[in-house]
């Protein structure tokens, strides 16, 4: 039998999903500002970051209001809490896009170190996960879910090589440092976003199942090759 | 009748465990914009000698839900029953203060409390059909009691009530069977029907669900949502998730005086009172 309030809580799903279409734009935007050296992208991504800071706020308001008025009860209160959570990740995901769109303006002052290839495939797996993980807001699918949470030590594979062979460009020529640097927290950013992508997928598994699957054998990463 | 200037005796003074008044909120902001349906300034009342509502101030708005909660004894049915005089059943009451509905003093000398209790109806905590009527003759006692004769406007009103109150496909062939035949929830409904027959302004409900299940709960609940638009609703309850769920406005009552009376939102999520604040949460007592 459905609510008279039910409602809210597909507005609540809604906004959640919005915020995830957000936070994916926002980052997708801010490695095309980086391969492009576009700092008017830059700067539409900076200037963006408050959508994000908004939603979050509208959606713990709406959680706490929904807890208190409607007493939600089993998957009805896991969806409000997961909700909340979720919504702190994505925040955090559009502070790491405008990081990266901050790096982005400063490195389309010089010519890149080299040709952008491993950033944009970072992101690019970074994005299937969060998308992955958001879309288990509509339809929960928990092999889909335990699925992200393993393809995370990809990301930090290729942050680990970029690690080492900026390193590498840093110690031949101390001219590249700054440079290379920037890219270092660009790479960072992006394993930071895989990070958040893994938490909201072990919180729809919380959401599907009622089970805390954090910090499992369940959900640990493939260890590299 | 109503006026402070021939207002009945004020009785002693209240015992000191009575919270102080809480301070008159500026009658504008407690509605809003809304239309106001129920002005109500220093209105007191007293079983005999035992005062059982303290200078109750407060603006109920129109075309909209507002609870009343508090624990028992606190004076809350009494309060709802004030507004259509049900109280006057009871022999020894009296009252002062000020009671008006859109404007009008029903206390004044010209309001027949017959009359009024068609506008403001009442919908009661144990659900009562008369038990010798049909649940057509249950929806339409009130219409010809008051002279309607003419049988398409009684055929059409009481599908209009039945379909109202969410009950008319449930009954619709069965309208000759007792009113009494029907689920808890069902007769429920049906006095919810009997009252809206007479077109009223204003529904009153004392703990319209606490003597059903949780599924015939949400019915009504169901019902009070699509009602709130076109009826002043004012609900008495015990429930305070329910309160939580149907109404706009909240109004806690304690001992005989109204604590605080705001936004439901407000009063479950930051109320300003440490009394509600405790009551709501459970830790009264």
């Amino acid at each position: 039998m459905k609510r008279f309030f039910d409602a809210e809580l597909e507005t609540f799903r809604s906004q959640l999903i919005l915020m995830g279409e957000t936070a994916i734009e926002q980052v997708r935007t801010a490695i095309k500002a980086l391969v492009e050296a576009n700092s008017g992208l830059a700067n539409q991504v900076i200037a963006s970051d408050d959508k994000l800071d908004t939603l979050e706020v509208r959606i713990d308001d709406e959680a706490v209001r929904y807890m208190n008025l409607r007493t939600p009860i089993a998957s009805d209160l896991r969806l409000v809490i997961v909700g909340m959570k979720a919504s702190h990740d994505l925040e955090r995901v559009g502070d790491e896009a405008t990081s990266i769109a901050k790096r982005a303006i400063r490195l389309s002052a010089e010519p890149p170190l080299k040709p952008y290839i491993d950033l944009p495939r970072m992101t690019g797996i970074t994005l299937e996960m969060l998308r992955d993980a958001l879309d288990c807001f509509l339809q929960v699918d928990e092999a889909k879910a335990v699925a992200v949470c393993k393809r995370d030590a990809e990301v930090d594979n290729i942050n680990r090589q970029l690690y080492r062979e900026l390193t590498s460009f840093m110690v031949e020529d101390p001219a590249t440092i700054s440079r290379a640097i920037e890219l270092m927290f660009i790479s960072k950013s992006i394993e930071r976003i895989a990070d958040h992508a893994t938490n909201i997928a072990e919180e729809m598994i919380y959401l599907s199942k009622g089970k805390d699957v954090r910090h499992t054998e369940e959900v640990k990463k493939i260890p590299p090759a | 009748m109503a006026d402070q200037s021939q207002a009945k005796p004020i009785a002693d003074r209240p015992p000191a465990s009575v919270p102080s008044a809480v301070p008159r909120i500026p009658p504008s902001s407690q509605t809003g914009e809304r239309e106001v349906a129920f002005e109500i300034t220093g209105f007191s009342l007293w079983y005999g000698a035992t005062q059982a509502l303290y200078d109750v101030d407060i603006r109920i708005p129109a075309r909209a839900v507002t609870a009343i909660i508090g624990p028992s004894g606190c004076g809350k049915s009494t309060f709802l029953r004030a507004l259509n005089r049900m109280h006057e059943l009871t022999p020894g009451t009296r009252i002062a203060g000020n009671l008006r509905l859109f404007g009008e003093d029903l206390y004044a000398a010209s309001i027949d409390p017959a009359v009024l209790r068609r506008r403001v109806g009442m919908v009661f905590q144990k659900s009562n059909p008369f038990p010798t009527m049909s649940i057509a003759d249950n929806v339409l006692v009130g219409l010809r009691l008051n002279g309607v004769s003419d049988r398409a406007l009684l055929r059409d009103r009481l599908e209009e009530s039945l379909r109202m109150a969410a009950l008319w496909e449930e009954v619709k062939d069965y309208l000759n069977r007792p009113g009494t035949s029907l689920s808890g929830g069902q007769q429920q409904r049906l006095c919810i029907a009997r009252a809206l027959a007479v077109q009223p302004e204003v529904l009153l409900m004392d703990e319209p669900c606490s003597a059903l299940d949780p599924i015939a709960t949400a019915k009504i609940e169901e019902l009070i949502n699509e009602l709130r638009a076109s009826y002043t609703i004012i609900i008495v309850t015990h429930n305070m998730q329910q309160a939580a769920r149907v109404s706009g406005r909240t109004a806690f009552f304690y001992l005989g005086k109204l604590i605080e009376y705001d936004e439901t939102r407000t009063i479950f999520m930051n109320p300003n009172n440490p009394q509600t604040e405790a009551y709501v949460a459970g830790r009264f007592g």
